[in-house]
């Protein structure tokens, strides 16, 4: 079998024309003489990716894969505003895929394995779930030597608030104006209980640093920029732990918010039964095969039994909707800049 | 013969059965379907006005501005019943908010209710939509907030036809059971039709009793009528019956005098062709008065078939009396007849009857019989049984010989032997009423018949 792997970085950053999404980063994977190529669009790390498509390919070895890394935003600017044609749209935004599949940019799958998967898994056989991810608070222990490590938001505040001047400038989060997946998390945060906005004036007085990405504060944490950073993707974390980083993660005992990474095929897809095929295997790489080495993500566990019990996962469905409203959105950045920009 | 038919009772009254448990699944299925619809769609109005509602609380006042901050609870709880799409609109008079600026409108400019319902259509699909109304005053204008929450109807639609596919198996088992009780009530309502028809069919040819056994009411009518006509037709067997005996009586007599006169003039005439022609006629007219006399046997048969008066009797005797009468005519054929009998049985039977059965058998026996032959007549007896049988040498039966017994009916091979065809008629007419038996066969020791009447013994 010929199996070859290629890959051409295009870091195409398109400063100046403005109606174009900004590209971070194009991958090709798979035969070079494909009859067929599988266009992705997400939202995750290719590094992370890549064995899950590797995979796929071996199983289809006449097809290539384009690999397109956006940010969530710009994948939303990409399909809902531009309309371009993708084949399967990743994104850790929830919120931003329910509002594809709400009005009308995907299509609907249906397969064996797909009805496989628990309910709320899935929405309207539109938006598939591939992945449940907490948001965790990440430490570098060298930054914390003496302290006590916080296991809540409580403990954290305490924790910001007791030594201001050790951690002033040595705290991230993310920005909730420039990154989907932070505003999700922060919303839900929010919604979930008040203490988050607590918990962001305490930040805020510590002149906390704004990130687009979970990537960036855990760079920033492993090279001593940083102390500790709050709602940070503990799926990233983890993986950079895995490969030797000093970094420590923690999931708030009071309640870790959980976002479900998810795939949907929009309506313009051309390969639509390829996509088709590429969602079943996500969907069986992650519900129905534990403990699959491709498997980049936390093993997810459907005995509910053995489920962390402050476990909060974000739900799936209309009520993504809510935080997507001018009005609300505005709101709440509003209430989260005069808690978090203290100049 | 069978008579012209216009349908069936049984079939229609089965398709009439059928038809209305059709007519009646069908009218139930629909009113159900249309009854979990509005169900349902009551239950989505509900969940959707429940969710405008929150929206219109979210609304307020901020600096001369209005604000909305939409709960999560509001378009989370319309996905906690279903998977569908939600749309939803905050207006401030004319003047779009937030939301979805497309949807539909479901308030007319002039009227005033505050909360509508409406089945639109949105971006290419069916969406229940409700719009609430509430008048807020900003900066002392008055302004009529609107809110708009709408969501498609495919779970909706799902859930019907679910229910529909649900109703639809026991529906077709209703209709299948509906199908085998029609089918068993038709037939059972049309039973006593068919047992009357069966039980007139079996009657024997002579049967004139009315019908007596109960029938149902609408049956009546048609029992009513079937027995006049059998009266009727009894009445006018009678009358013809009485008409062919005062015939035949009134025929006979005349025939009496005429042979005697015939008698006279043959003494009297000398030439051998005048002499043959008289014989011929005398022999004529002794054909005609018997059949006068067989026509006259016929008509007391019946009559008294009404009527029997039974008497034990012993048909040895009957048999050895009769036959006596019958000596002159056989001497004149020089026909031998030979009596053979069995005194020591007896039956109850009405002797007229059987004598005139018996005469008739020997009658046809000797007429049938060459000159010089000789004809058998015995009577035995076995345990149940008497049996008369008459045996002879004449021409026998042709093959077919079951018709022998009807009226008027004559074997193929009678020739030109002259009868009225009513011996036989007479005879079997008499066993039958005695539930006897009448047998036909040929002659076991040669050419020739035998005909035996058998009666039960007592």
């Amino acid at each position: 079998m010929r199996q070859s792997l290629f890959s051409c970085l295009l870091i195409l950053f398109c400063y100046g024309c403005a109606n174009a999404f900004e590209i971070e980063e194009q991958t090709r994977l798979g035969n070079e003489d494909a009859t067929h190529t599988l266009e992705i669009i997400s939202t995750a790390d290719r590094e992370l990716f890549t064995p899950l498509l590797t995979d796929f390919l071996r199983s289809h070895p006449a097809i290539a894969i384009n690999y397109t890394t956006v940010s969530s935003t710009e994948l939303m600017k990409a399909i809902y505003t531009e309309g371009v044609a993708f084949d399967i749209a990743i994104s850790s935004a929830m919120d931003l895929q329910t509002k594809l599949a709400n009005d009308g940019f995907t299509r609907s799958h249906s397969s064996a394995i797909s009805q496989r998967i628990p309910d709320w898994a899935r929405w309207r056989d539109h938006v598939y779930a591939f992945t449940r991810e907490p948001a965790a608070i990440v430490y570098s222990p060298d930054a914390l030597q003496g302290l006590e490590i916080p296991q809540t938001r409580q403990q954290l505040i305490a924790l910001l608030r007791n030594n201001q001047e050790r951690l002033y400038g040595k705290v991230g989060t993310y920005d909730v104006r420039s990154s989907g997946l932070g505003y999700l998390f922060a919303t839900h945060d929010a919604r979930f209980s008040d203490i988050y906005w607590r918990l962001s004036e305490v930040m805020g007085s510590l002149g906390a640093t704004l990130y687009c990405c979970s990537g960036q504060m855990i760079e920033d944490i492993e090279s001593g920029k940083l102390a500790i950073a709050y709602n940070v993707l503990g799926s990233y974390a983890q993986a950079r732990k895995d490969q030797g980083a000093n970094i420590e993660i923690v999931e708030p005992a009071d309640f870790t918010t959980v976002m479900l990474r998810s795939a949907v095929i929009p309506a313009n897809a051309k390969q639509v039964a390829l996509a088709g095929e590429f969602i079943d295997h996500l969907l069986s790489a992650s519900w129905l095969n534990k403990g699959d080495t491709v498997y980049p993500f936390p093993a997810i566990d459907l005995n509910p039994a053995s489920e962390q019990n402050a476990y909060q996962p974000i739900r799936l469905g209309p009520g993504l909707l809510v935080y997507l409203d001018d009005f609300k959105r505005r709101h709440f950045l509003r209430e989260w800049e005069n808690s978090m920009i203290q100049e | 013969m069978p008579s012209t038919t216009a349908g069936s009772i049984q079939r229609r009254l089965a398709f009439f059965l059928i038809a209305s448990a059709m007519l009646l699944a069908l009218i139930l299925l629909l009113i159900t379907r249309q009854f979990t619809g509005q169900i349902a769609e009551q239950s989505q109005d509900n969940i959707l006005a429940a969710s405008a509602i929150s929206i219109l609380e979210s609304v307020t006042q901020r600096a001369d501005e209005i604000s909305v901050d939409i709960p999560y609870a509001a378009l989370a709880m319309l996905g906690n019943v279903s998977d569908d799409r939600v749309f939803y609109q905050v207006l401030a008079g004319e003047e779009h908010l937030t939301g979805y600026p497309d949807l539909p409108d479901a308030l007319s400019a002039d009227d005033p209710a505050k909360r509508r319902y409406l089945t639109g259509e949105y971006q290419r699909e069916t969406i229940r939509m409700v719009q609430l109304l509430r008048r807020m005053t900003i900066g002392g204008e008055t302004i009529d907030v609107a809110v708009k929450v709408a969501q498609t109807r495919n779970a909706q639609q799902s859930r019907l036809s679910a229910i529909t596919n649900r109703l639809l198996w026991p529906g077709i088992a209703m209709f299948v059971l509906a199908l085998l009780l029609a089918a068993i009530s038709a037939r059972s309502t049309v039973q006593p039709l068919r047992a009357l028809a069966d039980s007139v069919a079996d009657r024997g040819l002579d049967n004139l009793e009315p019908v007596r056994a109960p029938v149902p009411i609408e049956m009546a009518p048609l029992v009513n009528s079937l027995n006049s006509l059998i009266s009727r037709l009894k009445i006018n067997q009678h009358r013809s019956e009485d008409f062919i005996a005062e015939a035949a009586h009134r025929v006979r007599t005349p025939l009496a005098t005429v042979r005697s006169q015939a008698e006279i003039a043959l003494m009297r005439v000398e030439r051998p062709e005048n002499r043959q022609s008289l014989k011929e006629m005398i022999r004529a007219i002794d054909e005609s008065s018997r059949a006068a006399g067989q026509l006259l046997d016929h008509a007391m048969v019946s009559f008294r078939s009404d009527q029997l008066t039974l008497t034990i009797i012993n048909p040895a005797e009957l048999v050895i009396d009769t036959v006596a009468r019958f000596q002159p005519i056989a001497d004149m054929k020089d026909i031998q007849l030979n009596t053979t009998t069995d005194g020591s049985c007896k039956i109850n039977a009405d002797s007229i009857l059987v004598q005139s059965a018996v005469r008739n058998i020997v009658e046809n026996a000797i007429k049938y019989t060459d000159r010089e032959d000789v004809i058998d007549v015995s009577v035995s007896c076995c345990k149940s049984w008497v049996c008369i049988r008459v045996i002879d040498n004449g021409e026998g039966f042709p093959a077919e010989s079951t018709s022998l017994t009807e009226r008027f009916t004559r074997g193929s091979n009678a020739g030109h032997t002259v009868g009225s065809g009513l011996g036989l008629t007479i005879a079997s007419e008499v066993i039958k009423v005695h539930s006897g038996r009448l047998d036909i066969a040929s002659n076991p020791n040669g050419s020739g018949a035998c005909v035996s009447l058998y009666f039960p013994a007592c």
